[in-house]
């Protein structure tokens, strides 16, 4: 439909420069350029090299975005920007870029809360999100159980992890397997050959006592590790495959458990998955078997929208839009911890 | 008519130039919120000079050396600009803008130095001519690593203020933080010579810090 929002979004939180164009629930572009090759050899992203990367990338992937959804920039009716959580570094390329760009335009500026993105994405793939939406949001940075009556205002935190976020320690297990980075990606494609219950890996909080929807994956990572080192030091070679199909099973087993026990608490009959790891091939699988089981209706965007993108920071524009949210301020700062309860930062004073 | 701003220093500093002078500017010094204060500040700008965005017909950007956070919210703000208005880029080294500058305010009429402070006890540096010829590369160094390169050279910007024992001719009527203005007045100059600008891309000098992890951890016990 022609008088939906046509918004442009840019993501710039960690090693993706991203930049999506959608129009209301439509996706018609999501231009990706990503540093990690990077940041492999050193295991990890490190920021002044992803801060650097963005910056080159900035204005060609806004360019080939607008042309690949074949709209040109002076039809946009708003321009969304990730403003955080993430890399301060790193946002405040694409804030700055954001910025310049509403201004030149004379076009609405939002800025939008990376985590909300995450969830409101599976608007471009599953239609509205249904109120209240209950989601599990899983990646290298953050695991979370949230529950959002409306995206654009009112996302609350059922639970967070308390140590290692679900895509750390992917990352991390990869690391000690000498996998590379990042990990996620690997241990999936390495678990497809393995045995998942070759070894029992300890499953973080799931005691009596232990918070309901909290997660904990340090023990586990430590576990895995002294695992392998055990194997090593008897001179054994480690079973790659087993190991990481394990190590995924424990980590799928409890995410997906606590996510449904959430829904099924709070009388919320489907549940929403985003976020790097839930690009993750077992836990879209377990996740489909246990909702199916328990009556409950899954929500999982395709993996590439999963992932860090624009075009999910454009959706969340398109949301704000829609529902007449505030645009932000030319001052809009980049905040490295904005809170996952605010989907966006308005302004103080509205600007033009 | 030029749009001029520069955030490789403490300073937010945006004017316009009108080919023939400078219609407005603004400078404020925080060197921790160049992200924030730009765009009102170049909004501010254009308002007080009553200049429409779609008269400018050209970006000048000052491309560091600098701090690079900040240095690049003006680089990646001139390139939106550029491409969201259909108008060419002028880079500027920022050390070019502080001798112009230090040219209008004070009569230096050999060679000088230029030096803006680079964090981590390191100075951001180049030598000129006059206030319109730099004639060294910009580089990065420790004062103590350069003193016989500059002692005695009269010598302007905050990097030189920093460091007096090294920078003996420290220059006290020539101004401490970069101006837009100048850089724009510059700009305009270079403009009706044909000169080349700089692309419009970062003078960072120094490589990213990154540390390749020391072999694998254990996390045993042994
Ligand atoms: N197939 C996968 N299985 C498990 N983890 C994955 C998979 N693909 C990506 N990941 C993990 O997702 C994380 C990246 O998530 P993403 O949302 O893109 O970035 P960020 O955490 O910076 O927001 C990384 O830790 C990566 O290992
Ligand atoms: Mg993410």
């Amino acid at each position: 439909m022609a008088d939906e929002p046509l918004v442009l979004g840019i993501e710039t939180s960690c090693d993706e420069t991203g930049v999506g164009v959608v129009r209301g629930h439509t996706l018609l572009a999501d231009a990706v350029a990503t540093s990690v090759d990077e940041h492999a050899r050193f295991g990890g992203v490190v920021p002044e090299v992803a801060s650097r990367a963005h910056l080159e990338a900035m204005v060609p992937t806004i360019q080939r975005a607008l042309k690949d959804a074949g709209v040109s920039a002076s039809d946009l009716d708003g321009i969304a920007v990730t403003a955080g959580p993430g890399l301060a570094g790193a946002l405040l390329v694409g804030v700055s870029a954001a910025k310049a760009y509403a201004y030149a335009l004379g076009k609405p500026l939002y800025g939008v809360n990376h985590l909300a993105s995450h969830i409101c994405v599976d608007q471009l793939e599953h239609g509205a999100l249904p109120e209240p939406t209950m989601a599990l949001l899983v990646s290298g940075g953050h695991s979370s159980l949230l529950l959002a009556p409306d995206i654009t205002s009112d996302v609350r935190s059922l639970g967070s992890t308390i140590d290692d976020a679900a895509g750390e320690a992917f990352d991390k297990v990869a690391r000690v397997l000498g996998l590379g980075f990042p990990g996620g990606p690997v241990i999936d494609r390495y678990a497809r050959e393995g045995d998942p219950d070759a070894i029992r890996f300890p499953r973080g909080l799931t005691g009596p006592r232990d918070p309901l929807y909290d997660f904990s994956f340090s023990g586990l990572k430590t576990s895995v590790a002294r695992w392998i080192e055990a194997r090593r030091a008897a001179g054994e070679t480690v079973p790659v495959a087993d190991v990481a199909a394990s190590f995924q099973e424990a980590v799928t087993d409890v995410l997906t458990r606590k996510a449904i026990r959430a829904c099924k608490d709070h009388g919320v009959d489907h549940l929403m998955m985003g976020g790097g790891v839930a690009a993750n091939s077992r836990l879209r699988a377990m996740a489909e078997e246990r909702c199916a089981a328990a009556g409950i209706e899954l929500r999982v965007p395709r993996p590439k929208l999963c992932t860090d993108n624009g075009a999910m920071v454009a959706a969340l524009g398109a949301e704000m839009v829609a529902r007449g949210r505030a645009a932000s301020d030319w001052e809009l700062p980049a905040d490295s911890s904005l809170p996952v309860t605010e989907p966006h930062v308005p302004g103080r004073h509205h600007a033009a | 008519m030029l749009l001029a701003f520069d955030t490789a220093t403490p300073a937010i500093t945006a004017a316009v130039h009108d080919g023939t002078a400078v219609r407005a500017e603004s400078t404020q010094v925080d060197a921790r919120r160049h992200g924030e204060l730009l765009l009102p500040t170049v909004d501010e700008v254009l308002r007080e000079a009553g200049v429409k965005l779609d008269a400018v017909t050209g970006i000048v950007v000052g491309v560091g050396p600098g701090p690079y956070t900040g240095l690049r919210v003006g680089l990646v703000t001139a390139a939106a600009f550029g491409d969201a208005l259909g108008v060419p880029v002028y880079g500027v080294c920022t050390l070019d803008g502080i001798a112009y500058a230090a040219g209008q305010a004070d009569d230096l009429d050999g060679p000088f130095v230029v030096a803006t402070d680079a964090r981590r006890k390191e100075v951001y540096w180049a030598r000129y001519g006059d206030p319109r010829t730099r004639i060294t590369d910009p580089a990065v160094d420790r004062p103590a690593d350069i003193a016989d390169e500059v002692a005695g050279l009269p010598a302007v910007g905050a990097g030189a203020a920093l460091y007096p024992e090294v920078f003996t001719g420290v220059r006290p009527q020539a101004p401490v933080h970069q101006s837009a203005a100048a850089l724009a007045a510059l700009a305009s100059e270079r403009l009706a010579r044909g000169e080349e600008f700089l692309p419009a891309l970062p003078l960072y000098l120094r490589r990213p810090d990154a540390q390749v992890p020391a072999g694998y951890k254990l996390v045993m016990p042994k």
